[in-house]
């Protein structure tokens, strides 16, 4: 039974089906980033898929551009409570990414440049729900929205969409990654209201 | 799952920003620089929720104090800074996060850096580190828009006096009587001036809005401060750079 403030009515929106719950509307783009942010120029740029023990696939900033980008546009939800509705983004679908990989694995370590990582059940990165992203609004990503890429897996929490993604180690278990270790949950499903571990 | 506080005293800290003192018997604890989700339920069920960093130390009465700021077209903040009397009650789950704490068994000096209302989760370690007894050096940079903005002014003087933290203030808009700078953004020299130096490998707690974080990291690492001793706490709109 929850406790009933007093005097409070509410912002309420138009009960918009589209947002999870527990979650509320901004047209800002807030910015929640665990460090500095790390400014990675695109000579250095590159993306490394590996199963823990040797690389599979690799891709400079040029090859990774050889790869077929698809434009799209999707909703955004941050454990912090705040949801995006249909914002525009250009990016390689992972689906592109891992189709030459034969691995038996199941679970994926995503990586980024400044040491962030974020752990995804591989089906989640496949059927087009996974991206890594370069463009945000028909503008380059800039740095502190995870430019020059990030992951974009907007039907899981926004920490799951790891900034300055760098690559994705495969894993036969599944293991924590930054957030999941420091209190968050493990897989993130924002329609579950899955925020915190142990919920 | 979500707990019930009582509201035992409210305090203005500034015109926009009141500090809610709030008993929660069945509180686990918690450590400096943590945050807790802030429930409010109309009579019809519609509820809406907020995370907002927890201002006081760990402590053994089961006490929670946060400071929330009232933003002009808030949901929550308007009504915790405005409505909300003595004795009311709220839903609170958390603590949340273990990333931007400060825990007494760590024995690096510390640098805090807050830009505003980022100085909250910073209170709380620096509260954490007198009541702990701790002797880890301490020293905050704080930088607000003039000095009716700071938050917590008296009892950050009598802290410093007891050498628990060394401060230096810092103004964006409007200057203190006889201050003898003018006010401006933080900027290189005041890093190097007022925080300790990268070869003591303090770890640095920096919390404030976007712009304000993105800038004081970005003097941190370029006056040779490793990355991975910087710990980041951004809150508010995108600030200037998109």
């Amino acid at each position: 039974m929850a406790i009933i403030s007093r005097g409070f009515s509410g912002r309420r929106g138009a009960g918009d089906a589209k947002l999870p719950p527990g979650q509320y509307i901004t047209t800002d783009f807030p910015v929640l980033s665990a460090g500095p942010t790390p400014h990675v120029t695109l000579d250095q740029w590159e993306f490394v898929i590996d199963d823990g023990a040797s690389g599979l696939k690799r891709w400079n900033w040029r090859s990774f551009h050889d790869l077929p980008a698809e434009s799209f546009t999707t909703d955004i939800h941050c454990v912090t409570r705040w949801s995006k509705l249909g914002t525009s983004w250009e990016g390689v679908s992972l689906d592109a990414m891992l189709a030459d990989i034969d691995s038996d694995a199941r679970y994926a370590m995503v990586r980024s440049y400044g040491g962030y990582t974020t752990n995804v059940p591989l089906e989640d990165l496949k059927n087009h729900q996974a991206w890594v992203a370069f463009r945000f609004e028909g503008q380059d990503l800039a740095p502190e929205h995870g430019g020059p890429a990030r992951l974009l897996v907007p039907h899981l929490y926004f920490w799951k969409s790891a900034k300055w993604v760098q690559g994705i180690t495969l894993m036969p278990q599944d293991k924590p990654g930054f957030w999941e270790a420091n209190g968050y949950h493990i897989y993130g499903d924002p329609w579950r209201e899955q925020r915190y571990s142990g919920e | 799952m979500w707990r019930v506080g009582t509201v035992l005293a409210l305090h203005d800290e500034t015109a926009s920003a009141r500090t809610l003192t709030l008993d929660v018997p069945d509180w686990t604890g918690h450590a400096a620089g943590q945050h807790v989700d802030v429930r409010l339920t109309a009579p019809d069920g519609y509820s809406a929720a907020r995370s907002y960093s927890i201002a006081s130390a760990p402590n053994p009465e089961k006490r929670l104090e946060i400071t929330v700021e009232r933003l002009p077209n808030g949901e929550v903040s308007p009504y915790l800074t405005q409505q909300l009397i003595v004795g009311d009650q709220l839903e609170l789950r958390g603590p949340i996060g273990g990333w931007f704490v400060w825990r007494p068994e760590q024995t690096e000096p510390i640098q805090l850096i807050a830009g505003g209302s980022g100085i909250v989760p910073l209170m709380a370690m620096i509260r954490s580190r007198a009541s702990a007894d701790s002797s880890t050096p301490f020293r905050l940079l704080y930088s607000v828009r003039e000095p009716a903005a700071v938050f917590y002014g008296d009892e950050l003087r009598t802290l410093a006096d007891r050498g628990i933290v060394r401060i230096t203030h810092a103004y964006t808009r409007a200057v203190p009587k006889d201050w003898p700078q003018p006010p401006g953004r933080i900027n290189a020299d005041l890093i190097a001036n007022a925080t300790w130096p990268s070869t003591l490998s303090p770890t640095c707690y920096v919390c404030g809005p976007t712009s304000f974080v993105e800038n004081a990291s970005g003097f941190l690492t370029s006056s040779g401060h490793s990355a991975r001793r910087i710990r980041t706490e951004r809150f508010g709109p995108t600030g200037d750079r998109r």
